[in-house]
């Protein structure tokens, strides 16, 4: 997931650009509980060397190819000495050994939450087991500007699937016209992306960026009172008016 | 006892009850539920109470501990605050069997006086033996974390009118330390929730929302996930909901917390969590207010134990060079005396600590100036003999 401070969008925080890369299929999410003794309920949590080091060679080779310098490891080995601090942290550390050009720190997960409401700004890449992803993404997505404005990228071997970060349904919003349609249609750019189709995934992000600095488009979740539809025709507009690339509709 | 401490116990027990006899420290309702409120609502009548005062456990600390104890201890006096302390070490020592404990004496002061007072405690990464404070919470039972998170005035942080409690379960879950390898490159690590641990919590979070005019518990999981851990603590939560109608009971996602969190806190009220995700929204909360220098804590136990510390670390690069800030652990002590029910000399001592951060003109580095902790506990100490 790519935070970033939108121009336009006015947050307590200014200039934040953290990129967070969670690993999505083990840890603590591994769905591995039982009762062995009534009451008593134990819910595994499981680590392995292979998808660390897949993880942290994920984030290094990102950070790389985006000329980012600085990759920090969120973690929790001080209690949890083995899963934490003897595989996932000694993962990393190995993998930045083949990256001498990107500085490697690491930071205990409850310090990196203090720091990132204080001071967001020094955090660069960010990389961690499931739980503290989730913990540490939706922290940083609050800090931008909440749920409607970041995109999310979920990459795989075979398959790569483009969402909004926080995966918020948004229920209680639904079919208003009020939804802030920004976090889809960037998480949409970063399809076109990966399908390697630039010029058209910068395209539509420029126009995106330019939408989002109207104040008065704003959405609910911004503050303001500008409806889905209003924001969407915005960002088709700026769209059609850079150049013979597009149709007209 | 002899007239004049028959007199002041006569006084601290009508303190207890809200009533005052000269009208000058007459409880308020909205002034329970201020900054550290009190814990208790029956405040266990103390054990060591001779002559009116109560002997508490002070465990100074490493580093700057020692330093910011002795702050503490000068203030306090100051203020007059019927408090003996009693200083204890508490480095590991191994047992008879090679199990890990804390040295008897200051585990036999602790039993004695229920009350203690710490200071920051080394955590080694590799030293052979488990964590100080662990070792504490386990020799104790202290099974809730309570941190009140409010927003200190004159200290400015992007987050203002935060007011907010955190309660952590805090001796199961996600910390139980059971680990094992399995194979070779695969490690897991075990969280432990059980009915009688979530339902302590459970209870203690309504009990303490009650006494402490509190007006909503949110109960932070991620049952969807962690369908049955976190299932059995909501549950337990949800049960405790019912005994305790006066206060309203919500439920949150983890991820919806910490995304609400850092946009609108002032939405939180008391939040109720299991270990890790109390953790790390404890410490979140906690960098909304300023950071650990300025956050009180107060960790509650089995028997009635009550030990009050300051949670940061232990600052070696700047022990024993008078650089310390004594306010968290002060603003623990404050907490701790309005848990013993000394409510008067709470809000006096809290008072002085405030008004001196609102001025603004003797603070120490790391709240934007350049005095040392001795001229800022003395500025403090200046302060509750004028509010006398």
């Amino acid at each position: 997931m790519h935070c970033q401070s939108l121009p336009g969008v006015r947050t307590r925080h200014r200039n934040i650009d953290i990129m967070i890369i969670r690993e999505n299929t083990e840890g603590e999410y591994s769905s591995l509980e039982h009762e062995n003794v009534p009451g008593v309920v134990e819910c595994l949590k499981i680590i392995t060397k292979t998808k660390s080091l897949r993880i942290a060679d994920y984030a290094f080779r990102t950070a790389r190819a985006k000329g980012r310098g600085r990759v920090t490891a969120v973690h929790k080995a001080n209690i949890m000495v083995c899963v934490d601090g003897s595989l996932f942290l000694e993962c990393c550390k190995e993998v930045a050994g083949g990256y001498p050009e990107i500085t490697f720190d690491s930071m205990i997960v409850d310090n990196t939450t203090m720091q990132l409401v204080s001071r967001p700004q020094q955090f660069d890449v960010m990389v961690m087991p499931n739980l503290y992803g989730n913990v540490v993404s939706n922290v940083c997505a609050g800090l931008v500007g909440g749920p409607g404005l970041v995109p999310g990228a979920n990459y795989g071997e075979d398959y790569a699937v483009f969402e909004t970060g926080t995966r918020n349904t948004g229920k209680s919003i639904a079919n208003q016209n009020t939804a802030n349609p920004t976090a889809m249609l960037l998480a949409s750019c970063l399809l076109l992306d990966h399908l390697r189709l630039h010029a058209y995934a910068s395209m539509i992000r420029r126009a995106i960026l330019s939408t989002v600095s109207e104040t008065r488009l704003h959405t609910a979740d911004l503050g303001g009172q500008g409806s889905t539809s209003e924001v969407v025709r915005s960002v088709m507009s700026a769209v059609q008016s850079t150049g013979p690339l597009t149709l007209s509709i | 006892m002899a007239g004049k401490a028959w007199r002041s116990s006569i006084l601290n027990l009508l303190r207890q009850w809200g009533l005052s006899l000269n009208g000058k420290d007459k409880i308020k309702a909205q002034e329970v539920s201020r900054v550290v409120g009190a814990l208790m609502k029956d405040t266990p009548q103390p054990r060591t109470f001779t002559r009116g005062i109560q002997t508490v456990t002070l465990i100074p600390g490493d580093g700057i501990g020692p330093e910011i104890s002795t702050a503490v201890m000068e203030i306090f006096d100051a203020a007059k605050a019927p408090i003996q302390w009693e200083e204890r070490n508490v480095t590991a020592i191994q047992g008879p069997g090679g199990k890990w404990m804390i040295p008897p004496d200051a585990k036999e002061s602790m039993d004695r006086n229920k009350i203690g007072l710490k200071g920051p405690l080394k955590t080694p990464i590799a030293a052979g033996h488990p964590s100080m404070n662990l070792l504490l919470r386990k020799t104790f039972d202290l099974y809730a974390n309570v941190r009140p998170c409010v927003s200190i005035e004159g200290y400015k942080t992007p987050y203002t009118d935060v007011n907010l409690v955190t309660i952590r379960e805090n001796t199961e879950g996600e910390y139980s330390g059971i680990e094992h390898l399995i194979v070779d490159g695969v490690v897991q690590s075990i969280k432990l929730i059980t009915e009688q641990a979530s339902q302590r919590i459970a209870e203690y979070a309504f009990e303490y929302a009650r006494n402490n005019q509190r007006a909503s518990v949110t109960a932070v999981h991620k049952a969807n996930i962690m369908r049955m851990s976190d299932g059995l603590f909501l549950r337990k939560c949800r049960e405790a909901a019912e005994n305790h109608k006066d206060v309203k009971f919500t439920e949150m996602y983890l991820d919806t917390v910490c995304l609400n969190m850092v946009q609108d806190p002032t939405q939180f009220d008391v939040l109720v969590m299991p270990n890790l995700y109390g953790d790390i929204l404890s410490d979140l909360c906690a960098g909304l207010i300023g950071g650990l220098g300025v956050t009180p804590s107060g960790n509650i136990g089995a028997n009635g134990v009550a030990i009050f510390e300051s949670v940061h670390g232990t600052a070696p690069d700047i022990a024993g060079k008078d650089m310390a800030n004594p306010t968290a652990l002060l603003l623990s002590a404050v907490m701790m005396l309005r848990h013993m029910g000394l409510h008067g000399h709470a809000k006096k001592i809290e008072t002085a600590c405030f008004d001196i951060i609102r001025d603004k003109k003797v603070l120490t580095k790391d709240l934007g100036g350049n005095s040392k902790c001795s001229e800022f506990t003395g500025a403090i100490c200046q302060r509750v003999r004028d509010l006398d």
